[in-house]
């Protein structure tokens, strides 16, 4: 049986907008990726605990409230509270250009702003989320 | 190619650190079943004897009927029973790119962080009849991790996605208000399996005409247990307990009849089948001449000289010297 790449994506904080990331999960889903599709409203608590019991080798994370500085690196820091931070993480959403340096610094493996393609998504997830890394 | 497992640690510390509720060595445990990993054999051949003691309910019904919703609501009760729930939830996988979208944990979100539950989402890869080759291996690693209660919820099913009603204890159907008229309840199969038959979303109309028409057609399962017909609102929390109540009391049935020794019986009988056509492929498969005489085997069938049983026949013989 092939391996598959599994990915969560997550909606964290109180952002109601999810009409972006479930674009983004059915084009993953198009790449032949599982994808753990887990709502609206998670705290990273709850993002990091699915993940974990999913076993999953990334998370997706997208915000479109401007929350994204405080709520991403989070979801990095309890990870490696956890042990956990072989699983990497993704975020994409409004992001500011000059926010995407911090995020990277906060360790975050892709950042991604509005005009990305789908496709660009799509192969950052083969390339970095791949169970042969 | 560095496999996962061999990135992360050994399956012995894995399988020791299951048995002491490690959540993270569970979930790794259940991807090496998954992916079909060498290991994964030896796991459960370690951890076989402390399975069996887990009570295992089977969710099905059509999609959209709520059992994901109806889960989440049972999760809650038996946590408040004090009993530890796992939950396999398994969703299709595309026949065309191979990929999925699992969307069982929307509806549990709330349960993700009790440490005494754990949830798996868990795709199809193409196997048949609602559920995935992994899935009850995967009740095994939940079992070992502790769990008293295991949900399996199969994919939205139709008519005859039946083969949970095997593997499971307790059978739940879900089923919801106007979907089908009295012939397609009476048609065979899914509607043959339930222990406990529930109708949810019955605040909608049309819910006590299912109810009246199930009744009519639910036949007995087994000595002395006559499936119950509930109504819920699982939304709004309404008639949770008493399915609960029903299944539990379904658990207690089988104890006292007897029949938890019989289905237990009749599981092992349908593993030890499934893992003997495993093993014979395999066996067939890892011998150098085979994929040969596969080849040679498949050319004569197609060219109508041998009839598809007679060439398998003629393939296998060989293998039992191994």
């Amino acid at each position: 049986m092939a391996k598959k790449i599994r990915v969560l994506m997550a909606k964290p904080g109180l952002d109601g907008h999810d009409r972006g990331v479930k674009v983004i999960a059915r084009a993953l889903r198009d790449a032949g990726i599982e994808v753990i599709y887990t709502g609206l409203r998670q705290s990273p608590e709850d993002i990091v605990a699915a993940a974990i019991e999913e076993d999953v080798d990334a998370i997706g994370l997208s915000s479109l409230s401007g929350a994204h500085m405080s709520l991403f690196p989070r979801v990095v820091k309890i990870l490696r509270e956890k042990k956990a931070s072989d699983i990497i993480v993704a975020g994409g959403g409004i992001i500011p250009p000059e926010d995407v340096p911090k995020l990277k610094k906060a360790g975050l493996k892709g950042v991604f702003g509005p005009g990305t393609t789908l496709q660009e998504i799509v192969d950052f997830f083969q390339k970095n989320a791949g169970r042969s890394r | 190619m560095t496999t996962r497992a061999a990135r992360g640690p050994s399956t012995a510390k894995l399988v020791a650190a299951l048995r002491h509720g490690d959540k993270r060595a569970a979930a790794k445990l259940i991807s090496l079943i998954e992916d079909d990993e060498p290991e994964a054999r030896t796991v459960l051949r370690k951890i076989y004897r402390q399975t069996g003691r887990a009570h295992i309910v089977g969710l099905t019904g059509p999609p959209g009927t709520g059992k994901s919703t109806l889960i989440s609501r049972l999760l809650k009760e038996f946590r408040k029973r004090g009993r530890k729930v796992g939950v396999i939830a398994v969703d299709p996988t595309s026949p065309f790119t191979g990929g999925a979208i699992l969307g069982d944990r929307v509806r549990m979100a709330e349960a993700s962080r009790d440490p005494d539950v754990f949830i798996r989402s868990m795709a199809t890869r193409g196997y048949p009849g609602g559920l995935a080759l992994a899935t009850f291996d995967a009740v095994k690693v939940l079992e070992a991790l502790g769990m008293d209660l295991v949900f399996v919820e199969t994919v939205g099913a139709g008519q005859s996605e039946v083969e949970i009603a095997k593997r499971a204890h307790t059978t739940v159907v879900v089923e919801m208000p106007a979907s089908g008229d009295v012939v397609q309840i009476l048609k065979a199969g899914i509607l043959e399996i339930g222990d406990v038959y529930v109708v949810n979303k019955a605040d909608l109309e049309g819910a006590d005409a299912m109810v009246a028409n199930l009744h009519l057609v639910v036949p007995e399962r087994g000595k002395g247990w006559r499936p119950p017909v509930l109504k819920t609102v699982a939304t709004e929390v309404g008639g949770v307990k008493e399915v609960a109540d029903r299944i539990e009391a379904h658990w207690r049935h089988l104890k006292d009849s007897g029949e938890l020794a019989v289905r237990e019986r009749a599981r092992a009988e349908t593993e030890l089948r499934g893992a003997l056509v495993e093993v014979a492929l395999q066996r067939l498969a890892a011998r150098p001449a085979s994929e040969r005489s596969l080849r040679e085997a498949i050319d004569r069938v197609a060219a109508r000289k041998t009839d598809v049983r007679t060439a398998a026949e003629g393939l296998l013989p060989a293998t039992r010297a191994k």
